[in-house]
């Protein structure tokens, strides 16, 4: 009987961020939790400090000295010799990357969430289940076919290479997403749209794409992440250096810079810089772009 | 040039309906949903069928797979190594699962509470969500490093060879990939704890339960469904940890962090044997698929479909 309660709660706050709710809630603090949470930071702060503070060393500094002390001599160093590589390539290729993924996907499942949650037809349900079969199947299983077809339609080593099965693959949530989110568009607001003689695809534009912006964002920052840090499908279907994205210039990074690990800290640093301000400019996007579609 | 490549790419593959027919009737016509499925087809599904027939087949990468017979499930069957994968694919999901749900369930609980320090530490330990698998994989074969890592600076640690040591490297990825994801579950948690009416809690008060009577019979039962979700989908990425294993051990040392996928990749990308590890990827595939779908059916199938529905 709880578990009815749930869904309902869930469904007016899923678009939106969890806003406050109750005061208080114990007074008493909860000690176990409390300093496992304070553990969980000190293991997670040690190693992102490790991070910055070894990109400003010089090598000699990171050979002789205890990598927890602070740089005595800080230097901006390793960065120029990172963006003098191929850094700003890699970048510029993940970017185009992202973006590309990001306009299929929205562009694919905004039309197909507002099929799913208008049209009760057996084709589109039918449809729907089998995007959501997706959602557990691995992209791995998959990768030997998709090298085949990739190759056989002569991409191979291209950017689209990369793009392609990279949408495909981030597909089922982003609908999932955009379905839940569609789907708590009132009737009403259709069927007054109706009467004022607006056809299927002038309520897609100008009722349900107003009103599905959240449901947009949050599919953007999700697909966006996905793009963003993919390995496999760039590490399998891309070769030259005019089209590596920024994950596999990082591994490269680890071969070329050999013992320079100072120049590597530096690079997984700057691989790191675009995502850090857009959590800074979206922080409550991005967490709810994160853990998008997945339940309560 | 970023807008250039976009405007090639976007419409090419399946433009969007904008040039159906403008239906007199008002729902929209089920072929907007026409061209997501096409392209999930093409890409996703199309694979997954390619796959079980590249496994009946010779491929060396080159040229057209040559059909073989059961050779590569004959092989398959008898293959130790393959087991070998597998067996530690299964270890490594568990021991992942016990690690992570734990830690996930008790921060996101925490986190899920109401004062301004939490804010302040939840957004803190969120931040390696903000790191590529490939940053994170390079990040602590730095930190662990037999000889200038953080670990050798520290008491105790450093008397452990974290990436070398056979008996214990695959604890180090399982610590890895914890330290990826934590963060994403306790997200999870979070958020389902902080949907659990206020005033089971004040009942429950009232009625003399201490804080571990209230988790084990409140917070705990309600957040079933999160467990479950959550549970799938570690269980999923467990199958799908590759790039993390690739750059933090390679399959090693030896062949103690060499699972499945890992595997998979090897025999095909770099044996150049495409027929074998499609086999071992039609494996993966069933076993993946079949494990998240028997986690979710015993678990409460129904229920979670119709709390997804309710999102």
């Amino acid at each position: 009987m709880t578990a009815t309660a749930l869904p309902t709660r869930g469904a007016s706050a899923a678009p939106v961020p969890p806003r406050p709710r109750g005061r208080r809630r114990r007074e008493r603090p909860n000690l176990l939790a409390g300093l496992l949470s304070l553990v969980w930071l000190v293991l997670v702060a040690v190693p992102l400090y490790y991070l910055v503070s070894g990109s400003l060393r010089t090598r000699q500094d990171y050979l002789s000295t205890n990598p927890l002390v602070p740089p005595s001599d800080p230097t901006l160093e390793n960065y120029r010799t990172v963006f003098e590589g191929g850094f700003p390539t890699y970048l510029l290729n993940t970017v185009v990357v992202t973006l590309a993924t990001v306009a299929i996907v929205v562009g694919l499942t905004l039309p197909g969430a507002y099929a799913i949650a208008r049209n009760g037809g057996r084709f589109v349900q039918r449809g729907f289940s089998l995007l959501l079969v997706g959602l557990a199947i691995p992209a791995q299983a998959a990768i030997i076919p998709v090298y085949l077809m990739i190759t056989q339609m002569r991409m191979y080593d291209t950017l689209l290479a990369v793009i392609l099965p990279t949408a495909a693959f981030a597909m089922p949530v982003a609908l999932l997403v955009m379905v839940n989110s569609l789907r708590d568009i009132p009737g009403e607001l259709y069927e007054a749209q109706t009467l004022d003689g607006a056809g299927p695809f002038a309520v897609l534009r100008h009722l349900v794409l107003p009103l599905a912006k959240p449901a947009i964002t949050t599919v953007s920052v999700f697909t966006s992440l996905t793009a963003w840090n993919g390995f496999l499908f760039p590490l399998v279907l891309t070769q030259s250096e005019d089209t590596r994205v920024l994950t596999l210039g990082l591994w490269d990074f680890q071969g070329q810079f050999g013992t320079n690990v100072p120049g590597l800290l530096a690079a997984v640093t700057l691989s790191v810089v675009p995502i850090f301000v857009l959590y800074l400019i979206g922080r409550r996007y991005l967490l709810s772009g994160l853990t998008a579609g997945f339940g309560k | 040039m970023a807008g250039t490549t976009l405007v090639t790419t976007a419409p090419s593959p399946a433009p969007t309906p904008r040039g159906r027919p403008r239906g007199t009737r008002e729902r929209p016509s089920g072929w907007y949903l026409a061209p997501a499925l096409a392209f999930f087809g093409f890409f996703a599904v199309l694979p997954m069928g390619l796959v079980v027939y590249l496994s009946f087949t010779d491929w060396n990468g080159f040229g057209f797979p040559q059909p073989s017979g059961a050779a590569n499930w004959e092989r398959l069957v008898a293959d130790g190594e393959a087991r070998d994968a597998l067996l530690l694919t299964l270890l490594f999901m568990v021991v992942t699962w016990a690690v992570q749900t734990p830690i996930a369930l008790l921060i996101g609980v925490w986190a899920a509470g109401r004062q301004r320090n939490r804010a302040v530490l939840s957004s803190l330990f969120f931040l390696p969500l903000l790191l590529s698998t490939a940053a994170i994989a390079l990040l602590w074969a730095s930190v662990l490093d037999p000889n200038f890592g953080v670990t050798q600076a520290l008491p105790f640690l450093d008397r452990f060879n974290f990436l070398g040591d056979t008996d214990i490297v695959i604890y180090t990825v399982v610590w890895v990939v914890s330290w990826q994801y934590v963060p994403f579950h306790t997200l999870l948690y979070q958020g389902a704890a902080r949907q659990i009416p206020h005033s089971l809690y004040e009942a429950a008060t009232i009625d003399g339960a201490g804080r571990y009577r209230q988790f084990f019979t409140i917070t705990l039962p309600l957040l079933k469904y999160t467990v479950i979700t959550s549970s799938v989908l570690m269980i999923v990425g467990s199958f799908t940890t590759f790039d993390t294993i690739l750059i933090l051990t390679g399959g090693g040392p030896g062949t103690t962090t060499r699972i499945a996928p890992l595997y998979m990749y090897i025999t095909g990308f770099s044996g150049f044997e495409f027929g074998y590890a499609s086999a071992i990827a039609v494996l993966l595939l069933v076993l993946g698929a079949g494990l998240s779908l028997f986690v979710t059916r015993v678990t409460g199938f129904r229920a979670m479909q119709s709390q997804q529905e309710g999102l």
